[in-house]
């Protein structure tokens, strides 16, 4: 399969005909020759392969960072790419040279992935503090030096930029003047719009065998069987990425990746602490791409969105053609990857109601590290409560079963209680009956039992300071 | 002054081996591996594996022209396997294809018949089967059978410490192209250049002098690369042999984890004994080394565990033996520290057990019982310039530990669910490989006509910024800008015979050959430049700031000048040169000698916070006072501490490395073995020791490689501080990594078992 394909790489227009599910990464190395963009683990985990893609979001070019190893390459057509090469200028980068400076590099080999990461920060905010300009590097791995340098350089740039880049009516100018990026970025929005975007051509009667969302799984599991298969990339598919309110409902296209989540308005209206709490899944640039829908269909045991919206328990509108069929995701898992899904079916958006007034919602994760790691054990909770009584519960935890589990009994238990140690503990001990996890490289059988009671203790002790202590329940 | 190597860095430009552009024809390399960790090796197929298109060779053991073995100390390692699997990634054979793809397809359909045998992963096991790599060794000093009954306390138990993954970022790999005469160069991505260049002779039947080996820079490698990237440079080198035609093989990053060996891990036994005033008097320390399936560097880390064993303690009675043992295991290597971390976290166990039984702080023992100057070890060197007390005394005067501790306290009683612990890690670290023999190098400068020098030596940078610093020694022996000095790569043809980028001396052996090169140079330089001012001698003439100076005063010879015209003069302008660091020996009948060149200082404090509801901690600061010697390049040396801290916390906290019962790796990728990222970093403040000067270091300095990671082992004891403000009575086991599911399981494995599960 073969597809064409028309981008800019970095000041260069490039035409290719390629299998759309070649990984950027390749692309670049192989095809362009521009070994600045490293392979470091083809999986995500380690950010060396860092680049950034721009497109128009509304009037400007937005720019955002992805993991090249797991991207398609068919994604990038009518955009622009930018490499570690894309950044040079005669002179050092403010970001190149407070690494030199900071002596924030070491052996070298993850540095283009820190540049272009720290770079993209700069490129996509316009507001600038130290704090933000570190967690851009969230996806970068650093063996040799500690990041502490690395910290160090990303705020003095942050100081720097700051000084520079106030409120400048253009952004890109203004950070051409700076000396973040070279000339020709000024000339982009131009060019892009010159491009003719060119529509992959799909064979529209050939099922396809890999259906492509963010990529950021199947790539990383079966990125040689994409190379071998015909594959449809579903955000050419008419499949929505937008999130709207709608009804009292809340409506999220499939392909809303995780970032459109957390820089979604309607979401932080009604699930405040989400943003904050979205930070443990993946790194920036996974969340860059990572979609809701892919999250759901992939049916990972241990999908911090699936877990989450389990508890919110929201409806999955799935469509084949002209048809649609709804079903409650809690409904949409009959074992460890298998779905109610028919052949063609795909799916579109989901769907849930606002949170009421007098709900709570609470996220738990515990990974080995903390960032860019996969749970050993999540949870969400939410709650409504009249008169101190609990009148809805739903409670999910991912990690313990072959499925993302929705905790029917221990739900049902707790409707119509109050909130109480006494409660909370026999709850804990009915949620142990519904799990059966086993022992993997995330953690022995035994731990992630101990570990979801201690989460669904967490839940009550983050929701109800007042009414519940860790010595009450431990 | 800027960073030469970090300028490409920045910009992408810095190339790797993957990164060289190929020559038209380039075939790619996989190799197949043995997926069964130990059995009788019955048959090979490879039919399947032939026929698919694309595939240009598979080669076995029956290719090999030469002899099949690349063990480095004891040979005990085929490339190959022949008659026998030991671990699971054990290499068979090696596709070579017109794609990377085509190969690792092809790689996959080789299929081998294996009679299974028992699989052994425990080191204890292995002991008591008798399955030993060399015999072990014992180091005694004082009396130890004499000298419990003067101990007031006498503590007895037993510690474990894990593997450590390198995950260099830069995988594994080699391109080898075929040069006139039937020879072959290698790019190889080692630490190692000798040993590709001797294992390659020998596989191929070849005199030395038909294999060059070639190493630009590494992404990292930490040990990874010094016995461990032989293997995969030979096998390219064979492919490109047999077919005349370039190879490269660069190992998926799976494949990298599975098949190659990683820090050793370590099954102690102690038995510590103490006067009532908190004086160590005796102890006594049993080491079982997971050695893995073969030598490897396995009895040289071995070694240093014995040397490392009391830490920056004095101990006037110790008997250490340590065993290395045979499991089913890729064979382990080494990684930066070399058996010293985990002899230290014995001793550091051994001290926090002795605490906890006398009721007290495990630092009140360990500031009891600092090393002081004329100190001996149980190797029998004793101390010289010891700074175990001062920079202890600096740490607490520095970062106020009286306030440290008092807003510790005041946090832990106010907070139920976070608990906040400290830990004092002091640390002392041997300078110079401890086989003696290896510590030799040489270099090779030249000047050339318009004043710039290229220097070549042994060393291989690999990150720790050993070109800046070889570039620096050039640039002050000659008193000329640094720009004018260029690092070349590290090449068998121009430095023959080295000994590895390792056992953190490389700046120090290179930098001293380096040297004198130069003042070779120098003194024919002056020779010519007295000639042209008419000096009565050379000892009147002094280059400074690439100014010819006579009898003190400023002459017109600047130097590029003063370099055209000995050229003209028919003067020398290279110099190779060589060193060996002197006064050092080792008698191994007797275990006692003078290993090391110099020791290496220093203290730090280490403070965590440990969320005991959810099992997770963070590392809050890493405060320490370190002896760089006089550095030569702070910033490098800085960064080299930092990044050395990092390292030893991740192998104590998050770094777990698990194989299954039947020895296959769980843990082999960046999604399930994780190491510390940019959050996980804490405040890391450090502050060199003032007035540390060094003489036998290069310009005064001292390594610094190495001995940083060992200060990682206290977060290990502050997590276990903070462990017991939650539950005080509770008595832990000692066994690192303590990742989140031990913390958890150590909090409620007791409460937890009244739950029932079904």
């Amino acid at each position: 399969m073969k597809t064409k394909i028309k981008f800019i790489c970095n000041s260069e227009n490039v035409s290719a005909e390629v299998h759309p599910g070649l990984s950027l990464l390749d692309f670049l190395r192989k095809n362009l020759a521009l070994t600045g963009t490293k392979e470091g683990c083809r999986e995500g985990d380690c950010g060396a392969c860092t680049v950034l893609i721009g497109e128009f979001g509304g009037k400007e070019i937005s720019y955002y960072s992805v993991n090249s190893c797991l991207f398609p390459i068919g994604d990038v057509n009518g955009k622009h790419v930018v490499t570690v090469e894309g950044i040079n200028t005669d002179e050092l980068t403010i970001v190149q040279e407070s690494f030199v400076e900071e002596g924030a590099s070491q052996c070298g080999f993850c540095t283009p992935g820190f540049i272009v990461s720290l770079t993209g920060y700069f490129l996509s905010n316009k507001i600038y503090n130290p704090n933000d300009a570190i967690d851009s590097m969230d996806g970068n791995i650093c063996r040799c030096t500690g990041h502490s340098s690395i910290i160090r350089a990303a705020q003095k740039s942050a100081e720097i930029l700051s000084g520079n880049i106030t409120n400048h009516i253009d952004h890109i100018s203004a950070l051409i003047k700076s000396g973040l990026i070279p000339d020709y970025f000024s000339e982009i929005p131009k060019r892009l719009k010159q491009l003719k975007q060119e529509k992959i051509s799909e064979e529209e009667k050939v099922v396809p065998n890999f259906y492509i969302a963010g990529g950021t799984d199947l790539f990383v599991q079966k990125w040689e069987d994409v190379l071998k298969n015909d594959v449809k990339l579903l955000s050419s598919n008419g499949i929505s990425s937008t999130i709207i309110e709608e009804n009292g409902k809340c409506i999220i296209g499939a392909a809303a990746t995780v970032s459109d989540l957390i820089n979604s308005d309607i979401i932080s209206k009604y699930l405040p602490h989400l943003k904050e709490q979205l930070k443990l899944f993946g790194s920036l640039p996974i969340r860059n791409t990572a979609t809701v829908g892919g999250n759901i269909v992939n049916a990972s045991p241990i999908a911090d969105i699936t877990i989450i919206l389990l508890a919110l328990n929201v409806v999955v509108h799935l469509k084949k053609e002209n048809n649609e069929r709804k079903l409650f995701l809690k409904d949409f898992y009959k074992g460890y990857k298998t779905l109610d899904l028919k052949e063609g079916e795909l799916v579109d958006c989901i769907s849930f109601d606002y949170p009421a007034g007098n709900s709570h919602f609470n996220f738990e994760k515990v990974s080995r590290r903390t960032y860019l790691d996969i749970a050993s054990v999540n949870s969400s909770i939410y709650l409504e409560i009249t008169d101190d009584s609990i009148i809805t519960a739903h409670l999910s935890a991912g990690g313990v079963a072959p499925i993302p589990l929705f905790l029917k009994k221990t739900s049902e238990f707790l409707n119509g209680k109050t909130i109480t140690a006494d409660n909370v503990t026999e709850a804990a001990a009915i949620s142990q009956t519904e799990i059966s996890p086993i022992t993997d490289a995330r953690g022995s059988a035994d731990y992630k039992s101990l570990l979801l009671r201690q989460l669904f203790y967490a839940h009550f002790i983050t929701l109800f300071p007042d009414k519940m202590n860790v010595k009450e329940l431990a | 002054m800027k960073n030469y190597d970090l300028i490409r860095h920045v910009k992408g430009e810095s190339q790797f081996v993957d990164d060289i552009l190929v020559p038209e024809g380039l075939l790619y390399a996989s190799v197949s591996y043995s997926k069964i960790a130990h059995g009788e090796l019955i048959n090979i197929n490879i039919k399947d594996a032939i026929k698919i298109k694309g595939v240009r060779g598979i080669y076995t053991v029956r290719d090999i022209p030469g002899e099949n073995q690349i063990g480095g100390i004891v040979p005990d390692e085929v490339l190959f396997a022949t008659d026998r699997v030991e671990f699971i990634g054990q290499p068979i054979a090696i596709v070579v294809a017109d794609s990377q793809l085509i190969a690792m397809e092809a790689a996959r359909k080789i299929e081998i018949e294996v009679n299974e045998l028992p699989v052994i992963t425990d080191p204890r096991e292995a002991f008591k089967a008798d399955q030993l790599i060399v015999p072990p060794r014992t180091f005694n000093l004082g009396n130890i059978d004499e000298c419990w009954h003067q101990c007031e306390y006498i503590i007895e138990g037993s510690a474990e410490s894990g593997g450590q993954e390198h995950l260099y970022l830069e995988v594994q790999g080699a391109f080898a192209f075929p040069v006139e005469g039937g020879g072959v160069k290698i790019i190889s991505s080692t630490q190692s250049p000798t040993a590709v260049q001797r294992v390659t002779a020998r596989i191929l039947n070849l005199p030395m002098h038909k294999v060059e080996v070639d190493v630009l820079r590494l992404g990292g490698a930490f040990g990874g690369k010094e016995d461990q990237a032989t293997a995969w440079a030979v096998m390219a080198a064979l492919a490109s042999f047999k077919l005349n035609k370039p190879v490269k093989l660069i190992l998926p990053r799976q494949e990298d984890m599975i098949m190659t060996g990683k820090r050793h891990p370590y099954s102690s036994d102690f038995k510590i004994g103490l006067n009532k005033g908190g004086k160590i008097i005796g102890y006594e320390v049993t080491f079982y080394q997971n050695a893995g399936a073969a030598a490897d560097l396995s009895p040289a880390v071995l070694e240093r565990t014995l040397f490392h064993c009391t830490n920056s303690y004095y101990i006037p009675n110790v008997k250490a033996t340590a065993i290395s043992c045979k499991t089913n295991l890729p064979p382990n290597t080494a990684f930066r520290g070399f058996g010293g971390p985990q002899a230290m976290f014995v001793i550091e166990s051994a001290i926090y057990k002795a605490a906890e039984e006398m009721g007290i702080d495990p630092l009140e023992i360990q500031n009891k019982n600092l090393l002081d100057e004329g100190d001996e070890f149980p190797y029998g060197q004793k101390t010289e310039n010891c700074h175990a007390k001062i920079t202890w005394r600096r740490v607490e005067e520095k970062y106020n530990i009286t306030e440290i501790r008092n807003s510790v306290n005041e946090f832990n009683n106010n907070n139920n669910i976070y608990k906040k612990g400290i830990a004092f890690m002091p640390i002392c670290f041997g300078i110079s490989f401890t086989n003696t023999s290896m510590n030799q190098a040489s270099a090779l400068v030249h000047v050339y006509t318009d004043g710039s020098i290229s220097v070549s030596t042994a060393a291989v940078e690999m990150g720790q910024g050993v070109n800046e610093k070889i570039r620096q020694v050039a640039s002050k022996v000659f008193s000329v800008n640094i720009e004018r000095v260029k690092t070349e790569t590290t090449n068998t043809t121009r430095i023959a015979n080295t000994s590895p980028t390792a056992a953190s001396s490389s700046a120090d052996l290179n930098g001293k050959a380096t040297e004198r090169a130069c003042l070779n140079i120098l003194a024919h330089l002056k020779v010519t430049a007295a000639e042209i001012l008419n000096a009565s001698s050379s000892s009147h003439i002094v280059i400074k700031d690439e100014i010819v100076y006579q009898d003190g005063t400023k002459t017109n010879l600047v130097w590029n000048k003063l370099i055209k015209t000995a050229h003209l003069k028919r003067v020398n302008l290279s110099s190779h040169a060589f060193y060996a660091t002197p006064g050092i020996h080792f008698d191994r009948e007797i275990e006692k000698g003078k290993p090391f060149a110099y020791h290496v200082y220093g203290t730090a404090v280490i403070e965590v916070t440990v969320d005991c509801l959810r099992g997770i901690y963070k590392i809050d600061s890493v405060k320490a006072i370190h002896d760089f010697g006089k550095s030569i390049t702070p910033i490098i040396d800085l960064g080299q501490a930092e990044g050395a801290i990092m390292q030893g916390l991740g192998w104590m906290t998050i770094e777990e490395i698990i194989y299954d019962k039947k020895g296959e790796l769980l843990t082999d990728a960046l999604s399930t073995y994780k190491v510390p990222d940019i959050h996980f970093t804490p405040d890391v403040q450090i502050e060199f020791l003032k007035n540390s000067e060094n003489p036998f270091g290069i310009f005064k300095s001292k390594a610094i490689g190495e001995p940083p990671l060992m200060y990682g082992i206290g977060s290990y004891f502050a997590i276990m501080n903070a462990l017991k403000q939650f539950r005080p009575d509770a008595r832990f086991n000692i066994s690192a990594p303590i990742t989140p599911e031990k913390v958890l399981l150590n909090l409620y494995s007791k409460v937890y078992a009244n739950i029932p599960i079904q």
